[in-house]
């Protein structure tokens, strides 16, 4: 992501502290990722210590000090989807994966992360794969949907 | 500033507006144990070992000293058996980090904690910040912060400002009650720097 | 785009709007919340768009997509007006049919209606419907008869008259006490009484005051705010506005989970509109006051829901909370008196202003006033979202509106108030929900989540999973709740796998007590609550899996085994070929056998074997008995033929 980019989104919250969170969300959305230049340039830019900008960073679950793999998969661990069985389907889809949440495999294919309530507990168990909402999950469905994933 | 009295383990204490409940009782000689305080830093609030009961209107209340405002007509008592009961189980929780801690120990004796409660940690860490806040708000070098949350909760040193600020400073060394800021600087050192002769991947 | 000036202008342009509505014209109602939109709503409405199109009606015939109508187990919904027909789960492949027959031909299509599970009846009227008769939609009604993308839509609806009526005939002063009197509790989690809120702040000597909207709903299953902020983005700002306007602040802002983008997208939108209406910004409709709003997007962290940790993160740091003994009403976003409130909380108050708080008290219990959204969720046959008058017995959120536990199992438990509340056992189904009266049962009412339980759940696992979901949404900052609950997950799981000791629950009790009494914010505080109140009901099942190492809900995977009861079984080969494992070993006619050393316990086989055999048992607390041996497995069939 180049400087320049960086410098417009700052920019466009008036380089304030306190839309620290605003802009880093603004650079991981676009960029999937918080590279340590970037953090660096905003510390500097935004008069903010780089102590500050590191723990949140790491505090907050949107962002992410690594490059994600291609497909982000999302599996709902919500008490709703837990209920009926989530804990299954997150143990078969590490299997098939070889990821544990937090993490993206070797080939940056898939990261997997687990989320707290999707809000369509109607549907749990739910995984959702860059985006796309499956339902009524379960361990046996889980091959199948991920192998349309390239 | 006006004044305020209050009562402290049932000694007429004077104190002024704005302070607060710890600094009135050690201005009176009374000792109320802490890990995370210290008089240079503003007030932390973490470790909670500085609790005492206060009664404000008939009503007994939990709070940190350390924290806390002092108010006319405050009854304070330092020491009571719920007090105690709290200030042992902060203790064995934090003796699973660091079982040799001097100060630790030395608390563990007067509370009667037991230094093999729980489990070991594998982290000495007790996060009681002073390293963090000491390098922030006194050295204003920033050196050092915590990162993440929860449990997985850890100090981290950036290595640039490290390597530029620690090694003539280390002012912090000697406040860290488990010697766990020691480790973690000696760590990231030689990930920055690793020796000429190898050829590691370690650092960036 | 016109400025609305004035209270006046304001009623000539709703009536402009509302001339220009045809209340008998064919209206379709499509609901795209986010849950009727995993399902598919989306592709439903490009069908819907692409027949009218096609059958020429686009002249005769409104579509609007609305927010979240509440019967979440059964979309995409569609409701038809002016008749009110309502019809469920629908496809894209349903829609030519919907347009020739109901909308052409007026006739009703019986097999998208919803079927009375005791009566085995039809049912064509939305209202008529259990799931909708028996709730008391004085908020959330709303969200079905209006597209959140449209101020027209809320205008229409009367939208914004409270806050004409408030800032033109009334001072600040009765607008607070107007709150007051309704006796408004907080909607987020604490049940604070708003009033008394508003009223600290409105008295602080510091002159720059802020409101702000709590929206970062973090409880898992509840998803409440986030149906309220898609669907009618409008009535929070509108009683946000009045807020404002009570206490005195000139600035809001809108805390929104960033995992809700579509709330973040309607509400940006609605804001806008508001702005260009003159709904927000300077001299708002004439009366001299200004307010703005503005959205800040959370980042991923349960405990900014807490009202101080929010405010901190406002701030653009991590959210660690602060200690509470300065109320942040008077010491709050920047030092300066806030007034944090729920969206809920929020939404109510136009409803207030406009009808009286003398209307308001008419629902509900002494100690809680008004109604209730829950969203009712887990093992339960109508999940979604119901609003109910506080007072309700919660046998009839769960049977009556919830439809009871599907698939013929027990109810075992309710868990209200999120990783803050507790469970609530059978003997007590009979409680009228109230804030005061969930706590007083061990649990709490937290934002309203309900999440139903059934005989196969385990509470000693509940209490773990709530453990486990705070040890990584605390903030770490204080040792009661960041070592204790460190130290209580690992006893839990402990348990939970079949290691538990005794003097384990005399253990997790003593942390409980510390962290209850001693850390710093109310996530510390109110952690032990899911472990202590699933003791205080289900002490027999830690018990069990203490000391006879068995989980009664045969739910625990390692206390639990597959086992293929050899006299059931009719080697029908589906359990083994659907294994994921490969655990299975049979054949044809073959008795299969589970591999207990290769099984993974995901259940499958369990799920697949058919009911009329029965023939996969799961057992807990008992030795595994040894496969028969391989001689015996054969299956001699009877000949059909002679």
């Amino acid at each position: 992501m180049d400087n320049g980019r960086i410098d417009q989104i700052i920019d466009k919250h008036h380089g304030e502290a306190s839309s620290l969170i605003q802009v880093l969300l603004e650079i991981q959305s676009e960029n999937h990722w918080l590279p340590k230049e970037a953090l660096e340039k905003v510390s500097e830019k935004l008069h903010v210590p780089l102590t500050r900008i590191q723990h949140i960073a790491t505090f907050y679950k949107a962002f992410s000090l690594v490059p994600k793999g291609r497909h982000e998969i999302h599996i709902c661990v919500g008490t709703a989807c837990h209920v009926r069985g989530a804990t299954r389907v997150l143990d078969t889809v590490q299997d098939l994966t070889g990821i544990r949440p937090g993490e993206t495999d070797l080939d940056l294919k898939f990261s997997l992360e687990t989320v707290n309530c999707l809000g369509c507990c109607a549907l749990g168990p739910v995984m959702e794969v860059d985006g796309k909402t499956h339902g009524k999950m379960a361990p046996v469905k889980t091959a199948d949907v991920l192998k349309n994933y390239e | 500033m006006s004044e305020i009295l209050l009562q402290i383990d049932g000694k007429e204490v004077r104190a002024k507006e704005g302070m607060t409940v710890l600094e009135a009782a050690r201005s009176a000689g009374i000792t109320i144990p802490t890990l995370c305080h210290h008089e240079k830093l503003e007030p932390f609030g973490g470790c909670r070992l500085c609790i005492v009961e206060v009664e404000v209107r008939g009503w007994t209340n939990l709070v940190v000293s350390c924290v806390y405002p002092v108010a006319n007509h405050l009854i304070v008592r330092t020491r009571s058996e719920k007090v105690d009961r709290i200030r042992k189980m902060i203790l064995e929780l934090l003796m699973a980090h660091a079982p040799d801690a001097f100060e630790l120990l030395e608390l563990a004796k007067e509370y009667g904690a037991d230094r093999n409660r729980f489990e070991k940690e594998a982290s000495f860490c007790i996060h009681c910040g002073l390293c963090v806040r000491y390098c922030a708000e006194v050295k204003k070098k920033n050196a050092v912060g915590f990162v993440d949350r929860g449990i997985r909760k850890e100090i981290s040193f950036i290595p640039e400002i490290a390597s530029r600020e620690c090694w003539n400073c280390k002012e912090c060394f000697p406040l860290c009650p488990t010697e766990a800021l020691q480790a973690a600087f000696v760590l990231t050192k030689a990930l920055y720097s690793p020796p000429p002769s190898s050829q590691s991947a370690s650092g960036e | 785009m016109l400025r609305i000036n004035s209270p006046a202008e304001l009623e000539k342009f709703r009536k402009g709007i509302l001339s220009k509505r045809d209340p008998n014209k064919p209206c379709i109602t499509l609901c795209s919340g986010s849950a009727c939109h995993a399902s598919g709503s989306g592709d439903v409405a490009a069908s819907l768009e692409a027949e009218i199109e096609k059958q020429g009606l686009s002249a005769e015939v409104d579509i609007r997509r609305t927010g979240c109508h509440g019967f979440c187990e059964r979309g995409p919904i569609i409701v038809i007006h002016p008749e009110e027909i309502c019809y469920f789960q629908i496809e894209p492949k349903d829609v030519p049919d919907i347009i020739s027959q109901t909308i052409k031909e007026k006739k009703v299509i019986e097999r998208l209606l919803y079927t009375d599970p005791d009566t085995r009846e039809k049912i064509i009227h939305e209202s008529e419907i259990p799931f909708y008769k028996n709730q008391k939609r004085l908020v959330f009604g709303s969200n079905g008869s209006i597209d959140p993308k449209s101020i027209d839509d809320y205008l229409a609806i009367g939208g914004y008259s409270a806050l004409a009526k408030a800032l033109s005939e009334m001072s600040a002063d009765q607008v607070l006490g107007e709150v007051k009197k309704s006796n408004l509790r907080g909607r987020g989690g604490g049940g604070f009484p708003a009033g008394r809120k508003w009223e600290g702040s409105r008295n602080a000597p510091e002159p720059v005051k802020y409101v702000i909207v709590n929206a970062d709903e973090g409880d898992p299953g509840a998803y409440m705010d986030r149906a309220l902020l898609e669907g009618n983005p409008h009535a929070i700002l509108e009683g946000l506005t009045i807020g404002a306007y009570a206490i005195g602040s000139h600035e809001g802002y809108i805390y929104v989970r960033q995992e809700y983008p579509l709330a973040v997208e309607n509400v940006n939108i609605a804001i806008r509109q508001a702005e260009a209406y003159g709904f927000l910004g300077k001299n708002i409709l004439g009366s001299g006051f200004d307010f703005k709003v503005i959205v800040h997007q959370g980042a991923g962290a349960f405990v900014c829901g807490e009202s101080t940790a929010l405010m901190t993160a406002l701030e653009g740091r991590a959210g660690e909370p602060r200690p509470k003994y300065v109320r942040s009403n008077i010491v709050g976003l920047w030092g300066r008196p806030s007034v944090l409130n729920n969206v809920e909380t929020w939404a109510n108050v136009p409803l207030i202003i406009n009808k009286g708080a003398d209307w308001f008290t008419q629902f509900g219990t002494e100690g809680s006033k008004g109604t209730k959204i829950f969203s009712l969720v887990g093992k339960i046959t109508n999940t979604g979202l119901v609003e109910v008058p506080m007072g309700t017995p919660l046998k009839d959120i769960i049977y009556k509106i919830g439809g009871g536990i599907p698939g013929g199992k027990r109810f075992k438990a309710v868990q209200t108030g999120g990783p803050s509340g507790g469970c609530i056992p059978e003997d007590l189904l009979d409680l009228e929900v109230g804030f005061d009266e969930l706590t007083q049962a061990g649990s709490m009412m937290g934002s309203g989540g309900m999440i139903v339980m059934d005989e196969e759940t385990c509470m000693v696992d509940v209490s773990r999973y709530f453990i486990d979901f705070l040890t990584d949404e605390s903030c770490g900052k204080c040792v009661p709740c960041r070592e204790g609950l460190r130290q209580m997950l690992k006893i839990l799981t402990r348990i939970t796998e079949g290691k538990g000791k005794e003097g384990d629950i005399e253990l997790l009790e003593e942390i409980s007590e510390t962290a209850k009494d001693a850390a710093l914010c109310a996530l510390g505080k109110s952690a032990p609550n899911p472990f202590l109140s699933t003791l205080r009901y289900f002490r027999d099942e830690y018990e069990a899996h203490i000391r006879e190492k068995r989980c009664p809900a045969l739910s625990c995977k390692e206390l639990i085994a597959y086992h293929i009861d050899p006299a059931r079984c009719q080697a029908c080969m589906i359990c083994l070929k659907k294994c994921p494992a490969e655990a299975i070993v049979g054949g044809k006619n073959r008795i299969h056998v589970v591999d207990q050393k290769k099984c993974t316990k995901c259940g499958t086989c369990f799920e697949a074997c058919p009911p009329r055999f029965a023939a996969v048992k799961k057992i807990s607390g008992e030795p595994v008995p040894s496969p028969i041996p391989e001689a015996e497995r054969t299956i001699i069939r009877k000949s059909k033929e002679k």
